[in-house]
């Protein structure tokens, strides 16, 4: 159940946009399709909907075979990255365009646009155009819209991209609160993976036309399958010759069994964290190592610029080898 | 005519009441200077064009209208320019979506091309559709002194008007408002009549208030083919020209005054026509 996609290739001329895709994304929960731009991930989530065909595979949505299905009978709500509002209706108008395309009852499509308007918290917007909304109402209100039809699945194309940072993520705890109120099958494309990380119940890496791992956001971000999905989910450092996250390396200024040793080049202080550049002794491995520490943790082991320091990863993390 | 630009500066006056607090200097000085320029141009003109027709009384503007030959020409005229306006509503906004939406070879001709009756003078234009549509026609067919030859050049004339207002409003429509609508439910039609028209109609009506007053107007391109049979290929800006050659000054100004009604109201219909249709969407 959910969605199923069975080998799907897609091409754009001689460009391979997706390349035997094959995923099963289960009911109710929320899914991201992770990756860097132009990697297919927002072909892929085109081709659930049905705005786009795929050159050969099949797409189930709960159960039947939509492959041939054109988008307006698929019952799947979609959200664009730039709202597609209908400019020249209201707010309600919106949220009542798929209902009043179904032919429903006055009342009944008046009753259901005001309890999504209460949902999306525009009530007191509703007789306003899209033009008089700030980026977030009216990526709101393309949500309450894309939700009126009670779609068997919801779409949403970097729906936060068009918006500035702390709107981005006002938005994106409420997404997920809304999620966890309304439960339907939600896949959401984005590039951007602290909000991959922090949103989604599963995520899907996608790049280059290829799926590179799906999993938890633990999964992925403690246990990556590969170079690509190390480096794309966080920051990533190299000592001696394995990859690590800069935060899972163990520093001090004591001589211990260590991977690398060097000398404090760099000191970068970033609110709570501070961000060092390590340059090995080691002249087989001149470039210098990233280290990220807390405040605190620096203070506690009196680490100043230009110390000499021994690292190795912490105990438990398993780096990756390059 | 002192009496006359009194209406001018009065209105500044008035614009300037309205907006006392925003009006700085400089665009107190830029809003005297287009008053005055269209005043010039248009207000000053126009107004003694109505002057000139009541110059003979009542009388004279009544019996000018009436006169047979005159209503003919009137209506011919008017009827002529409702149709092709109709036909370009039609065909210039699919011209203009082709334009827009479609990619095909020789596209950037076509684009050119579409603009030749803009350039062309207009006699230029009437000479061309003399010798494809007229008695010496290389393809047969020959509508010189018909009616079919008045909505014929009025056609060739006015054919850029509307392809050229809508095209710059299709070219903003985001396509993935109408991927929205057909995500909702919405069939291509429904997309057309809820989604597309109400945002095309107000660069629709304006394609067809220009392509309307054109047709009313026209003169060069239609002399030629049509022959000015009079009650029944007479045009009435042809009819104005015979009335000012028989020093009939105020007949003339009389019909150049309906004519300037008749367009009037259909300028004012025609927005009544969009309002309505952005509300029912």
């Amino acid at each position: 159940m959910g969605i199923e996609i069975r080998g799907i290739n897609k091409f754009f001329g001689d460009f391979v946009a997706l390349e035997d895709i094959n995923l099963s994304i289960p009911s109710g929960q929320l899914t991201a399709l992770l990756g860097p731009s132009g990697g297919g991930k927002s072909t892929l989530l085109r081709i659930i909907a049905g705005l786009e065909s795929s050159d050969s595979g099949t797409v189930e949505i709960e159960g039947v075979d939509t492959t041939n299905v054109p988008a307006q009978k698929r019952n799947v709500g979609f959200v664009f990255q730039h709202y597609a509002a209908f400019k020249h209706m209201t707010v309600a108008k919106n949220i009542a365009f798929g209902l009043e395309i179904r032919k429903r009852p006055k009342d009944e499509v008046k009753d259901r646009v005001q309890e999504l308007l209460k949902l999306v918290h525009l009530e007191q917007w509703s007789d306003r155009l899209p033009s008089q909304l700030s980026g977030g109402q009216r990526q709101r209100m393309a949500l309450a819209r894309a939700l009126a039809i009670e779609p068997s699945v919801l779409l949403l194309d970097e729906p936060f991209g068009a918006l500035d940072a702390k709107v981005r993520k006002e938005l994106r705890d409420w997404l997920r609160r809304l999620h966890d109120e309304v439960h339907v099958t939600t896949v959401f494309v984005t590039h951007d993976q602290e909000e991959a990380l922090e949103v989604s119940d599963s995520l899907v890496v996608i790049n280059e036309g290829r799926i590179e791992q799906i999993g938890s956001p633990d999964d992925l971000y403690d246990r990556p399958a590969s170079d690509f999905v190390l480096s794309f989910l966080g920051p990533v450092t190299r000592l001696g010759d394995h990859l690590i996250r800069p935060h899972d390396i163990e520093i001090s200024r004591y001589e211990q069994a260590a991977t690398a040793t060097g000398r404090i080049t760099r000191w970068t202080r970033v609110g709570f964290e501070i961000r060092l550049e390590v340059t090995p002794d080691d002249k087989l491995h001149p470039d210098p190592i990233q280290v990220v520490v807390t405040r605190a943790e620096a203070t506690a082991l009196g680490l100043h610029e230009g110390d000499q320091v021994w690292l190795r990863p912490q105990a438990g993390v398993e780096p990756v080898r390059a | 005519m002192t009496t006359e630009i009194q209406p001018a500066p009065g209105a500044t006056r008035k614009r300037r009441a309205r907006s006392a607090t925003s009006l700085t200097r400089s665009s107190g000085i830029g809003l005297g200077l287009a008053v005055t320029w269209f005043s010039l141009l248009v207000l000053i003109p126009l107004a003694l064009v109505v002057i000139q027709s009541a110059d003979g009384g009542w009388q004279t503007f009544r019996d000018t209208l009436t006169n047979s030959q005159t209503a003919a020409a009137l209506r011919l005229t008017v009827t002529q320019a409702l149709i092709v306006t109709l036909v370009n509503v039609m065909f210039g906004t699919l011209i203009a979506w082709v334009l827009v939406r479609d990619h095909f070879w020789g596209k950037r001709i076509l684009e050119v091309i579409i603009d030749i009756p803009f350039a062309l003078p207009t006699i230029v234009a009437g000479l061309v559709l003399l010798s494809l549509y007229g008695p010496d026609s290389p393809i047969g067919i020959n509508v010189a002194n018909t009616e079919r030859s008045v909505f014929l050049a009025l056609l060739f004339v006015t054919l850029p008007f509307v392809v050229r207002t809508v095209e710059p409003v299709l070219l903003e429509l985001d396509p993935e408002v109408e991927e929205a609508a057909a995500s909702l439910g919405a069939s291509r039609f429904t997309t057309l009549r809820r989604i597309l028209l109400p945002a095309l109609a107000p660069a629709i009506t304006a394609g067809a208030a220009l392509s309307f007053a054109r047709g009313i107007s026209e003169y060069g391109s239609l002399v030629l083919l049509s022959g000015n049979l009079p009650n029944k290929t007479e045009v009435a800006s042809v009819r104005i020209l015979t009335y000012i050659e028989n020093g009939n000054e105020a007949a003339a100004a009389s019909v150049a005054v309906l004519l300037l009604g008749v367009a009037l109201i259909a300028i004012i219909l025609l927005q009544v026509l969009t309002n309505a249709v952005s509300r029912r969407a």
